[in-house]
């Protein structure tokens, strides 16, 4: 497994060989097995799995909603897996939670879910009704004070629960598949508040989801859970270009709409049984230069499209295109070469 | 023209009555609303992954529940003659239907608030105690503000039930209209003394129904 943390920054999380059981009447089932994760503080850290891989349950060891079987949790210098009674319960409002369902008090208005946790914390009422006020504010839900959570829409709601949870001020954000049950588009706004916070709080934020799109977006590191491992971990941005295990290069599909290229290769192998098929995997600014015009103008070479796709990650664009390069091969293998050259990653995809 | 329909009906007789019935109707669903609440909540706290899960005293409490809500109410108030003599210090009259009337509605209304807490979404008590919430904290601002109308449309029926006891506690002295009806109407054949206090009834069903429909529907915002 690759380590890959920054140095200098201190560790806000670690996890050190943790295993979680649970018994039922059919046996022992094992939801997480061996996992040692270290998360370092302002990090956004994704772990990525299908539904059953143990991510529900990793993310609740964080926060001591569940105990691990084996191994130690530790956040903020706190051995969270071995607290109970008050120091957990202090420990939790630095740590909080938003959910997929949200979770709202439906009996409450927004103002009064987001005083919530500020009550539990024995805040006075007129500094909660002036954080309640800040909170409102910075997660974008002005005028919308009094309205109950029925009245909102599921945006709105994940909204409350982003408020809600940052109001004790905690060092550490889990995200359990928060916008799992979104729309595409409010997602995306979901996700651009949750990167804002980050910037702007210096807030720890551990997400898990079965959506590459949102470790792609907003995530810095990633680790792929499968079966109650970590099978993969690594920078997202490494992870999307040079993914190792297969569940991955599965993840990873799909956003990179492999898929179709696929089937769209096969058929200009087919209609252009000449040239090469070249499929090009550009990284950071390297995505936003003009390659192909400066292809066809310096080489003797027809260049065709069949596939593109642009990514856009916390740290940088990320593309993949797939081009036909037909004409004399002398011409065709010059290009190649200086495709090459430029630090593209590059894959000459042979007929056969 | 009433007192043609109603010849036999006096009603000085038939207003103490109706006060008596509602005095018993009254404190006894105050009563049960406040231990069926107690009983319920332990019953929900104690069952299987709840917060005090605990397979004892959840079998011991739901036997209790159990027993009670199977003795028929009848039945109840004969069994509890002595309980209620060492409590009341009588037998007879409104006060002494009270332990009987209790002890038989707190049992089913119990049974309604656990129905009502097990509809509450357990995702947010997850979320209370993700919080950093206390189990009392969790009881008072997630368990009941969330289970409120249930609980409150629980206790509708429990009281709509409570008005059925206390015409069956009537038959054997404790008064109110049941007692009215049993004795001047039926005994003593006077049909009409029967008819009006079973419309009085009725009109306290009724009115409880309302109050208990409006109050509910004005705390739900879902």
């Amino acid at each position: 497994m690759r380590i890959t943390l920054s140095k200098g920054v201190p560790i806000m999380i670690e996890l050190k060989n943790i295993s979680k059981l649970y018994s039922t009447k059919n046996g022992e089932i094992t939801a997480v097995k061996d996992v040692n994760l270290t998360i370092q503080q302002g990090e956004i850290f994704g772990i990525i799995g299908y539904s059953g891989a143990g991510k529900s349950s990793l993310i609740r060891l964080l926060n001591g909603l569940e105990k691990p079987t084996t191994g130690a949790v530790v956040v903020n210098g706190q051995e969270i897996s071995s607290i109970s009674g008050n120091k957990l319960r202090a420990a939790r409002q630095k740590i909080s939670m938003i959910f997929q369902h949200f979770n709202l008090l439906w009996s409450r208005t927004v103002e009064e879910n987001i005083a919530f946790p500020l009550e539990i914390a024995g805040v006075k009422k007129e500094a909660r009704a002036k954080k309640v006020k800040e909170l409102i504010e910075l997660v974008g839900l002005s005028g919308r004070e009094k309205s109950y959570p029925s009245q909102l829409s599921g945006g709105q709601k994940q909204r409350v629960g982003i408020a809600r949870a940052l109001a004790n001020n905690p060092e550490v954000l889990l995200c359990d598949e928060a916008t799992s049950a979104l729309d595409p588009e409010t997602t995306d706004q979901i996700l651009d508040l949750l990167l804002d916070i980050n910037k702007r709080l210096g807030l720890t934020i551990v997400l898990i989801t079965h959506e590459m799109h949102v470790i792609r977006k907003i995530c810095h590191r990633v680790a792929v859970m499968e079966v109650g491992q970590i099978v993969e971990e690594g920078e997202v941005l490494q992870v999307f270009q040079n993914p190792q295990a297969p569940i991955t290069k599965n993840f990873v599909m799909q956003v990179s709409g492999k898929k179709e290229a696929t089937q769209s290769i096969t058929q200009i192998l087919q209609n252009f049984p000449t040239g090469k098929i070249v499929k090009l995997t550009f990284i950071g600014t390297k995505s936003e230069q003009p390659i192909i015009s400066h292809l066809i103008k310096e080489f003797d070479v027809e260049v065709n499209i069949v596939h593109g796709s642009i990514s856009h990650t916390a740290k940088g664009p990320y593309g993949t295109l797939f081009v036909q390069i037909d004409g004399v091969e002398s011409s065709v293998e010059k290009a190649l070469s200086f495709l090459k050259s430029i630090e593209i990653q590059t894959e000459v995809i042979e007929h056969d | 023209m009433i007192n043609q329909l109603f010849p036999h009906v006096d009603w000085e007789k038939m207003w103490a009555a109706t006060y008596e019935t509602l005095y018993m109707t009254l404190i006894s669903t105050g009563i049960t609303f406040v231990l069926g609440l107690a009983i319920g909540i332990l019953l929900f706290l104690t069952s299987p992954h709840q917060l005090w899960a605990n397979k004892v005293a959840n079998f011991l409490v739901g036997a209790f529940v159990n027993i009670f809500r199977a003795i028929p109410f009848i039945v109840l108030i004969i069994l509890l003659i002595p309980f209620t003599k060492l409590l009341v210090g009588t037998i007879r009259g409104t006060n002494a239907a009270l332990p009987a009337l209790i002890i038989g509605a707190a049992p089913f209304y119990a049974r309604m608030v656990l129905i009502a807490l097990r509809e509450i979404d357990k995702g947010v008590i997850e979320a209370a105690k993700s919080m950093g919430a206390k189990t009392s904290t969790i009881i008072w601002k997630v368990l009941l503000p969330e289970s409120l109308p249930a609980l409150l449309s629980g206790i509708t029926v429990t009281a709509v039930a409570l008005v059925g006891y206390t015409a069956m506690a009537g038959t054997i002295g404790a008064g109110g209209l049941g007692n009215l009806a049993f004795i001047d109407g039926f005994q003593r054949s006077r049909g009409d003394v029967t008819l009006m206090a079973t419309i009085i009834i009725l009109v306290i069903v009724f009115v409880l129904q309302f109050i208990g429909d409006l109050i509910t529907s004005k705390t739900d915002k879902r």
